[in-house]
């Protein structure tokens, strides 16, 4: 049987992510009290903490650059769908949020006493500020958990994994969690609720996303009310490691390497081939993501790929000296795995890296559902069809700071309180339950390889329909096999919830990929090549 | 190719035990990839912690293995008998999983 826990907060954040702390400390320096929960542990979890580098901003200070070239980029790797209003947003208030980092010392590499910029593929000039080496993440989410310290109006909680809004008279009063270590469903009443969550790249096999990636938000809103925005559109990094198997190491690391290096991306026949698909190689990391992952997936389909299916990636041009200047430290652990650079060529290939849709907000970070926020990656709109190199922790950093400044507003003019039954049908559903021979560990599996091969960069009508269905039995399969709540840190009830999650978003994103009759950025339909603007120059919007 | 991982499993004010797991060995897989495999392919109920898989990042998935602490996802699986305990001077909570967040951020 689950214990039972009452927490209240002007300001509640889920997700404790860049976007989710910096929610926090804009909505507290506004006055309110917060609770900052998540489901791992503060400001480790998320996607954050595993950026390895590059945060896109249009610094101006030295005359260099300014935050319309960024915009104007953005859009146009965007594919004609990103929201202006968001984009422009990202963009224009980018420098205050990395500014404000750097006052607070996150240590963004610098040369002659000036933040170093790297240049990013889709970028017209060097753009992408960072903190070495490949540190960019890890320095990020320390900075913003040494500001949550030193502010006792924020209420850290970890291991308390959110598992439905409380909507009363249509209005967001708090959530329901469940405490991961005991078991005890906690009820939160909040005035404003932020959902700051980040994206769904869990769903897939091959993923850079941590466990807490499932989509959470998307669903904790749509079952709140609020909308969803261009739920089609995923980002495959296309240069995620495939072999050597690595321990240690973030599959996203080659990104980094080549902003410095270049490298070759080769075929199978060790030949240049990104030209062939309408883009630049030449040793030059300039390419964008939709096109490299297109280029690497059709050289696989042709019997041109790596060994492991993928492309090679060398660097066997770049002498040690360079190597070691550009990596630092990262040299040593790749020895440890038995990796040497200057002699070997190693194997990439596309891999679900971000989710360009979201929950449905305007450019105050407000949803269709009164008291209701959403935050970072979370937010479906800024990035379109595609998003551009290092536009996602400025995202969440922007993002997260209007959030907080939003709900902190909200919070001050609401003085209704929840009452009690706002709760009572949610605390029971997730207490109550009975454990049968189900695996939902297996379900989520299962579900990753469905969307990796039916609803991942290539997608037709057939592979999408044949992932529906697949969906609809995983759910059939999996409905009446939930664990009550009240078992101390009990895996079966958070797989299964993880797997309810999954189901739920990636029927969503099969759904409106189905629907869009046409290519476009990240999503790619092998049926419908090609931009089709008359029909799909506009965004789905998914109501609940 | 078998790897054999001895888990310790258990709740606090319990007698632990200790199970056999034979697992699927591929070169360069990490103790935690055979933990997730147990997981989900002989007991759903097995509880360890992670939370970023394969960057070590998070740092959440620490236990003793062969009476070392090691972060699971950079140990990497042999061939052989390797016994995996949760952390020896946290509080157990199940299983592999101790209490490892800092105290100001508990519930």
């Amino acid at each position: 049987m689950a214990g039972s826990q009452h927490l209240s907060a002007d300001v509640l954040v889920v997700g404790a992510g860049g976007a989710g702390m910096y929610a926090a400390l804009e909505a507290a320096r506004r006055g309110a009290a917060v609770i900052l929960a998540d489901r791992s542990l503060i400001g480790r979890g998320g996607a954050t903490v595993m950026a390895q580098m590059t945060v896109a901003v249009g610094l101006d200070d030295d005359g260099l650059d300014h935050w319309e070239h960024h915009y104007a980029d953005t859009l146009k790797a965007g594919r004609g769908l990103c929201d202006p209003a968001l984009a422009q947003l990202l963009c224009e208030e980018g420098p205050a949020r990395i500014r404000e980092m750097d006052a607070w010392g996150v240590g963004w590499a610098r040369e002659n006493g000036k933040v170093k910029r790297a240049f990013a593929p889709g970028h017209d000039r060097a753009r992408c500020v960072y903190v070495d080496f490949l540190n960019t993440g890890p320095a990020v989410s320390k900075t913003l958990r040494a500001r949550l310290n030193a502010t006792p109006e924020i209420r850290r909680v970890g291991d308390l994994h959110v598992t439905s809004l409380a909507v009363q008279h249509g209005q967001c009063v708090g959530a329901v969690a469940l405490h991961v270590p005991t078991g005890d469903v906690v009820s939160i009443s909040s005035r404003a609720t932020i959902v700051a969550t980040g994206g769904l790249t869990r769903l897939y096999q091959r993923n850079s996303a941590s466990l807490n990636m499932a989509g959470d938000g998307y669903a904790l809103a749509l079952a709140a009310g609020a909308e969803l925005v261009d739920m089609e559109f995923v980002q495959f990094f296309p240069i995620g490691h495939l072999a050597p198997r690595l321990i240690g190491m973030d599959p996203i690391m080659w990104d980094p390497f080549r902003y410095k290096l270049g490298g070759r991306l080769l075929n199978g026949a060790r030949e240049e081939f990104i030209h062939k698909y309408g883009g630049v190689d030449e040793g030059r990391y300039v390419t964008t993501r939709d096109l490299v992952t297109y280029a690497i997936v059709k050289e696989v389909a042709a019997g041109r790929g790596s060994p492991h299916g993928g492309a090679w990636l060398s660097f066997e041009h770049c002498s040690e000296e360079a190597l070691r200047a550009a990596a630092g430290p990262v040299i040593d652990r790749l020895a440890a795995n038995g990796i040497d650079l200057t002699r070997q060529a190693i194997e990439v290939a596309p891999i679900a890296h971000y989710h360009m849709g979201g929950v449905k907000a305007d450019v105050r970070m407000a949803t269709r559902v009164s008291g209701l926020f959403a935050a970072g990656d979370a937010v479906g709109g800024a990035n379109g069809a595609n998003r551009l190199s290092g536009n996602a922790i400025t995202e969440a950093l922007v993002f997260g700071a209007r959030a907080g400044e939003s709900a902190a507003r909200f919070s001050n003019n609401e003085k209704a309180k929840a009452d009690p039954s706002a709760f009572s049908v949610q605390t029971r559903a997730l207490a109550s339950g009975a454990p049968c021979g189900f695996n939902p560990a297996a379900g989520i599996e299962a579900l990753q390889a469905t969307m990796q091969l039916d609803v991942g960069p290539f997608r037709t009508e057939a592979s999408l329909k044949r992932a529906l269905e697949r969906i609809a039995d995983l759910r059939r399969e999996a409905a009446p096999a939930k664990p009550p709540a009240g078992r101390p840190f009990d895996t079966a009830l958070l797989d299964w919830l993880d797997l309810d999650t999954m189901t739920r978003v990636g029927e969503i994103v099969a759904r409106t990929a189905l629907a869009r009759t046409e290519s476009r950025g990240a999503h790619q339909r092998e049926d419908f090549p090609g931009l089709d603007e008359e029909r799909w120059h506009r965004n789905q919007v998914v109501t609940p | 190719m078998k790897a054999v991982l001895l888990v310790r499993r258990g709740a606090p004010g319990q007698p632990p035990t200790e199970e056999r797991h034979e697992v699927p060995f591929e070169p360069g897989q990490s103790v935690l990839d055979a933990l997730r495999w147990i997981r989900s392919h002989r007991d759903p109920s097995l509880a360890f912690r992670y939370s970023c898989t394969n960057a070590n990042s998070c740092k959440e998935c620490m236990v003793r293995l062969d009476g070392k602490t090691v972060y699971a996802c950079t140990a990497r699986l042999q061939e052989r008998e390797m016994r995996v305990e949760p952390l020896p001077n946290k509080m157990l909570i199940r299983d592999l999983v101790t209490e490892i967040a800092p105290p100001d951020e508990r519930l």
